[in-house]
């Protein structure tokens, strides 16, 4: 067997050097080796979308790639998305202020999938929403809420920009 | 849902992907995007050895065309294939598939030699690239040999590839200039992009009013995604303006073999195969009628 592999990750940011066995998932990786505890393990067989990061700019479920083939990449976790001195960012609070969470298992991946959606497009539709989050599994709010909240982040960071 | 151990090899081309290939012993497999391999060794479905990731492989990565085809490379994500404009303009039907291919997130990762190298039966990928006569390029250490697709799906996740060849690329007849080609894809779905309970990919040419050729096939109703030989033939020399004669229609479930799962029963299955293909045949008979 291989064994463990040297990788550097750069995890919001800042770069994370350790050595891992091959079959450590990302999502493992950044929990585990990265302490980077805000991403989730739902499923862990590429259905549910807790686990969902960014990587090299695009959203993807970290439960579906192993932590070696993140090696010199970059990738953005949940916890990227809150301000330089960790209070909530634009789009987490429109989440609190629009009571987007129940249980809150879910919402890490689907702020993750919210920001790729509103990375590309600052004014989304309904459909746009649904089609961003179509992705990401919520056993309690109805996506209701979630959406709304969406919604209501996309505004604020509209006006923020007049 | 952790994978069980295994040995990682990152290749850089396809020669050294087919090396690893044949120094692995059957017990290799290729990681493309990951989307259907990973959560097979987190569900230890799938307990290899070694994992080759091909990631790393440039070649492995692009869409090219000819006069008549496009050729998709293994690699090549299914996001840039349902963005591609070569593929919008002369693959149309694969175009019109890949929208119900996935989610965001899987879509930036999974790839179209992947989908295709797996053939899940539900999967919208091999079943476009049936209906459409394309044929897979499979390459292994002495050489490549191309298999159509019909001939290279075998069973349910089962291919006609050989444990050393690689998956190098998809090759699609693409659109010829002057012939009147329609084409339309339906499904129904649990959730939008998830596998499909039933769906079909319907690939038609007229000559004026006529149809003079009819592919189409039918995912998540067999082993296999199906073509219907009767129910083809049953479309040729038709106009199809009123939809699909209920002669051709009733050849359908003879041609099908679907079973019972959580989703669907089966008898369900039946019914929505004969109403999507119903659908897609007539949309794309109006189509052609509109374009022509």
């Amino acid at each position: 067997m291989t064994d463990a592999i040297h990788i550097h990750v750069s995890i919001n940011g800042n770069t994370v050097t350790d050595s891992v066995i091959p079959r450590m998932t990302l999502l493992d990786f950044l929990r585990y080796k990265a302490g980077m505890t805000g991403t989730h393990a739902g499923c862990e067989h590429g259905v549910c979308g807790a686990c969902s990061v960014i990587f090299d700019g695009d959203p993807v479920r970290s439960c579906s790639l192993l932590a070696v083939q993140a090696n010199g990449k970059s990738v953005m976790t949940v916890e990227g998305l809150s301000n330089a001195d960790g209070t909530p960012g634009t789009l987490q609070e429109a989440f609190q202020d629009a009571h987007a969470m129940q249980c809150g298992y879910c919402i890490p991946g689907m702020l993750v999938s919210a920001h790729a959606l509103l990375a590309r497009n600052a004014d989304p539709s309904l459909e746009d929403i649904k089609e961003a989050i179509g992705g990401n599994i919520c056993r309690c709010t109805g996506y209701v809420q979630i959406i709304e909240a969406i919604q209501l982040a996309a505004t604020r960071l509209r006006e923020a920009l007049k | 849902m952790k994978p069980a151990p295994f040995d990682y090899a990152l290749a850089t081309s396809i020669d050294e992907a087919t090396s690893y290939l044949a120094d692995g012993n059957g017990e290799a497999i290729v990681l493309a995007g990951g989307q259907t391999l990973m959560p097979m060794l987190s569900m230890r479905l799938a307990r290899p050895e070694l994992v080759i990731d091909i990631n790393g492989v440039d070649e492995l990565f692009g869409i090219e065309e000819t006069d008549d085809s496009v050729i998709i490379k293994a690699c090549t994500r299914q996001v840039t294939a349902l963005h591609s404009e070569i593929v919008k303009s002369r693959v149309p039907l694969l175009h019109k598939a890949m929208h119900f291919v996935g989610h965001f997130q899987t879509r930036n990762r999974g790839t179209i030699g992947g989908s295709v190298a797996h053939s899940d039966p539900a999967a919208e990928i091999p079943l476009a690239a049936l209906a459409l006569d394309s044929e897979v390029e499979l390459r292994n250490v002495n050489g490549s040999r191309r298999v159509a697709m019909a001939d290279y799906v075998v069973g349910p996740l089962m291919t006609a590839r050989e444990p050393d060849e690689l998956l190098v690329a998809v090759h699609l007849p693409a659109i010829v200039p002057g012939v009147t080609t329609a084409t339309s894809f339906h499904e129904v779905s649990e959730r939008h992009g998830d596998f499909a309970v039933v769906a079909v990919a319907a690939h038609l040419t007229f000559d004026g009013a006529i149809c003079t050729k009819a592919a189409v096939a039918f995912g998540g109703v067999d082993d296999t995604p199906v073509r219907i030989p009767e129910f083809e033939t049953g479309l040729i020399g038709e106009t199809l303006a009123y939809g699909v004669p209920d002669a051709a229609l009733d050849l359908i479930s003879d041609g099908i073999n679907p079973g019972s799962d959580q989703h669907a029963s089966a008898n369900y299955r039946r019914r929505v195969a004969r109403t999507l293909a119903n659908r897609a045949v007539s949309e794309a008979a109006a189509d052609a009628r509109g374009g022509a």
